[in-house]
């Protein structure tokens, strides 16, 4: 208690990462496989990105820019708070341009603008296990993925189209990798799920309160869920950014006032200033 | 118009100005001090001791300072602060046989070897609120009687075992090492190594209702307390360039042992079987939840079907721990926007669907919209 604690680059110490990289190496290797890992007691909540901070501090560099997104935005409070963290114990350089990052760490979003084969997306994720809303336990979806066992999820599938004539799914919309392994994508919108399908850059999945650890490879194929004659759509948009006019992008809808106004402009806040010249750094968009 | 704040740091570092004002409450009482909080408030130290997995008296008062008494907070800084720590090896298994007795108590024998020993209990006070408390300086002297040299406090159940009447305590699994809950994921099936280590650390609430829940009937395991006994034990540990015991200090503990119903086969005569609980600190309450569920948990063990929640491991000890529900709980705080715009994208789509349906029935029947 007397002397200040002093922690380790990135917090994490070298053991720590040591095991954490060994988990990444096997998950590349079993695409869409979940690996338990010894998640360890981080200094924010479970729940809260403890999973996409261990892995983005077992691969951080001294080397690396670092960008961190929530709701594609950079400047949402646990974003800042994230990246806070890593400036603070790790002391990288961070952007908000997702061009400039070699690592970015995600919640709910996949940037607008493509990856490249030199970058890494980090995904928190809450839930890992897609089969859970069908069978809580963990012994039993285990073994359903080892026989690959998914009718439950296709049954599921199917119930929502009898019922609403779609598939209610809107996000955390189950994938298949490479034709084995069914994967929750976490809770990104449907929209983003054909991003991540033969994705130039390498994308990590950290669960920090389940202790589990999945991967998807560069280049590996990813097909959302469905059947042939209702096959997957992506959520579509009537109209284009408020702000920037794009088109083909994911909107938030924002509440202007009480008598139904809305506006809806882009999601990815990087992407909608890259659009609009980078003018509007400051205060207010 | 539309303005989005870009301000979610300068928010943040306000926010946190302000609550360590909070923290501070009105500036004209005096501030409360890290060694009132340990001496005085000193079963809430024990708590976060025990389920935040750390036995340091002194910074278990001091998290209990800044999180302002909300003690999963407080637990909450103890584990993010462990998890820092250097491993350097485990000690020898404590002997709790060897405790120097503060209170012990066994409700299944009027006297025994050792005797029964009340200590600091809230037993048989009558709780009505004591206004010369809201002053300073009224506590009684606490006279030391000789009672001669300690006398040997044996296990209720070693006593049980003597002749025969209670199952032995022994490893599921000798020849395996001893699991790390926070050196491994939890998987299932796990051992009672595994879940009492889960059971140690889990929530005191969470656990208290579900050995409630075994006492009415939701999986009945019949339980006696066989015997509580809290008090100092001597904690050793053998470095490796040395090869023999080197003592650590003393750590108090309270240790529960159940006795429950029997169980019995064709191969094996009937006996008493065993819950178990020891947390850190003088943790009553705990330990005696401890045992109840650690009993229930092993159901399966003595052939009975799993029926109840509290006999359920998965259930059980994927939900005890607090710091992993407070968190998941909590999280539903967090920007969920992108996820809620899909949803509203879809059910305006479903609604506009519905209507569509609507209308064309309602035109195929006029009749019995009319009534």
């Amino acid at each position: 208690m007397s002397s200040a604690p002093v922690y380790n680059f990135a917090y994490l110490d070298e053991q720590t990462k040591r095991m954490i990289r060994r988990a990444i190496l096997k998950a590349i290797a079993v695409p869409g496989y979940q690996v338990p890992f010894a998640s360890r007691e981080m200094p924010m909540p479970y729940g809260w990105g403890t999973g996409g901070v261990q892995l983005t501090a077992s691969i951080l560099g001294a080397g690396d820019v670092l960008k961190v997104i929530d709701q594609g935005a950079d400047d949402t409070t646990n974003a800042v708070s994230i990246r806070k963290f890593f400036e603070k114990t790790a002391g990288v350089e961070t952007t908000s341009l997702t061009g400039d990052a070699t690592i970015i760490q995600t919640r709910h979003r996949i940037p607008e603008e493509p990856l490249t084969a030199d970058q890494i997306l980090v995904y928190q994720v809450p839930i890992p296990e897609p089969l859970r809303f069908l069978e809580p336990r963990e012994t039993e979806t285990r073994q359903m993925h080892a026989l690959q066992d998914y009718g439950l999820m296709h049954v599921k599938l199917y119930e929502d189209i009898s019922r609403h004539g779609h598939i209610a799914t809107t996000y955390a919309y189950p994938v298949k990798v490479e034709a084995r392994y069914v994967m929750d994508p976490s809770p990104i919108p449907k929209f983003d799920n054909p991003k991540m399908d033969m994705c130039s850059a390498l994308q990590l999945f950290g669960a920090g309160r389940e202790q589990r650890i999945y991967a998807l490879p560069p280049y590996t194929q990813v097909t959302s869920l469905d059947f042939e004659d209702h096959p997957f759509e992506r959520t579509k948009f009537e109209k284009p950014c408020g702000l920037c006019g794009a088109t083909g992008v994911y909107l938030d809808e924002i509440v202007t006032d009480d008598q139904g106004g809305r506006l809806f402009v882009c999601s990815d806040t990087d992407y909608c200033e890259g659009r609009r010249g980078h003018e509007t750094d400051g205060g207010v968009l | 118009m539309y303005v989005a704040v870009k301000g979610g740091e300068a928010a943040i570092e306000a926010a946190h100005k302000l609550l360590a004002k909070e923290r501070r409450g009105d500036a004209s009482v005096l501030e409360l001090t890290t060694d009132q909080i340990r001496e005085q408030l000193s079963l809430a130290v024990n708590r976060v001791m025990s389920e935040g997995s750390l036995y340091d008296p002194d910074l278990a008062a001091l998290a209990i300072k800044q999180a302002r008494g909300d003690l999963i907070e407080a637990i909450f800084l103890a584990r993010a602060y462990r998890t820092t720590l250097p491993r350097f090896g485990y000690s020898e298994p404590a002997n709790t046989s060897a405790m120097a007795i503060r209170r012990r108590i066994s409700a299944t024998y009027k006297d025994l070897p050792g005797g029964q020993v009340l200590g600091p209990t809230f037993d048989y006070t009558h709780r009505l609120l004591d206004p010369s408390l809201a002053g300073e300086g009224n506590f009684p002297a606490v006279e030391k009687t000789e009672t001669g040299d300690a006398e040997v406090s044996p296990h209720v159940a070693a006593l049980l075992n003597n002749e025969g009447l209670i199952e032995e305590n022994l490893p599921q699994n000798p020849d395996a090492d001893v699991s790390d809950l926070t050196r491994g994921a939890l998987e299932f099936p796990a051992d009672r190594d595994l879940r009492l280590q889960a059971l140690a650390r889990g929530d005191e609430g969470f656990l208290l209702a579900l050995g409630y829940s075994t006492q009415l009937g939701f999986g009945r395991t019949h339980p006696f307390a066989g015997e509580i006994r809290m008090g100092e034990v001597e904690v050793s540990f053998v470095p490796e360039e040395l090869g023999f015991e080197v003592p650590l200090g003393e750590v108090t503990l309270t240790e529960c042992e159940m006795v429950t119903q029997f169980a019995g086969s064709a191969d094996a005569a009937p006996q008493f079987t065993r819950g178990y609980g020891l947390v850190f600190g003088h943790s009553e309450r705990k330990a005696m939840a401890m045992a109840l569920v650690d009993r229930s948990l092993r159901t399966a063990e003595f052939g009975e079907d799993v029926v109840a929640p509290a006999q359920d491991a998965e259930f059980v000890l994927s939900h005890a721990d607090n710091i992993q529900a407070t968190g998941f709980v909590e999280h539903l705080k967090l920007p969920h926007y992108v996820d809620f715009q899909a949803e509203l994208v879809l059910l305006r789509q479903l609604r506009a669907e519905w209507e569509a349906e609507r209308g064309k029935t309602d035109g195929a029947s006029p009749k019995e919209a009319a009534e």
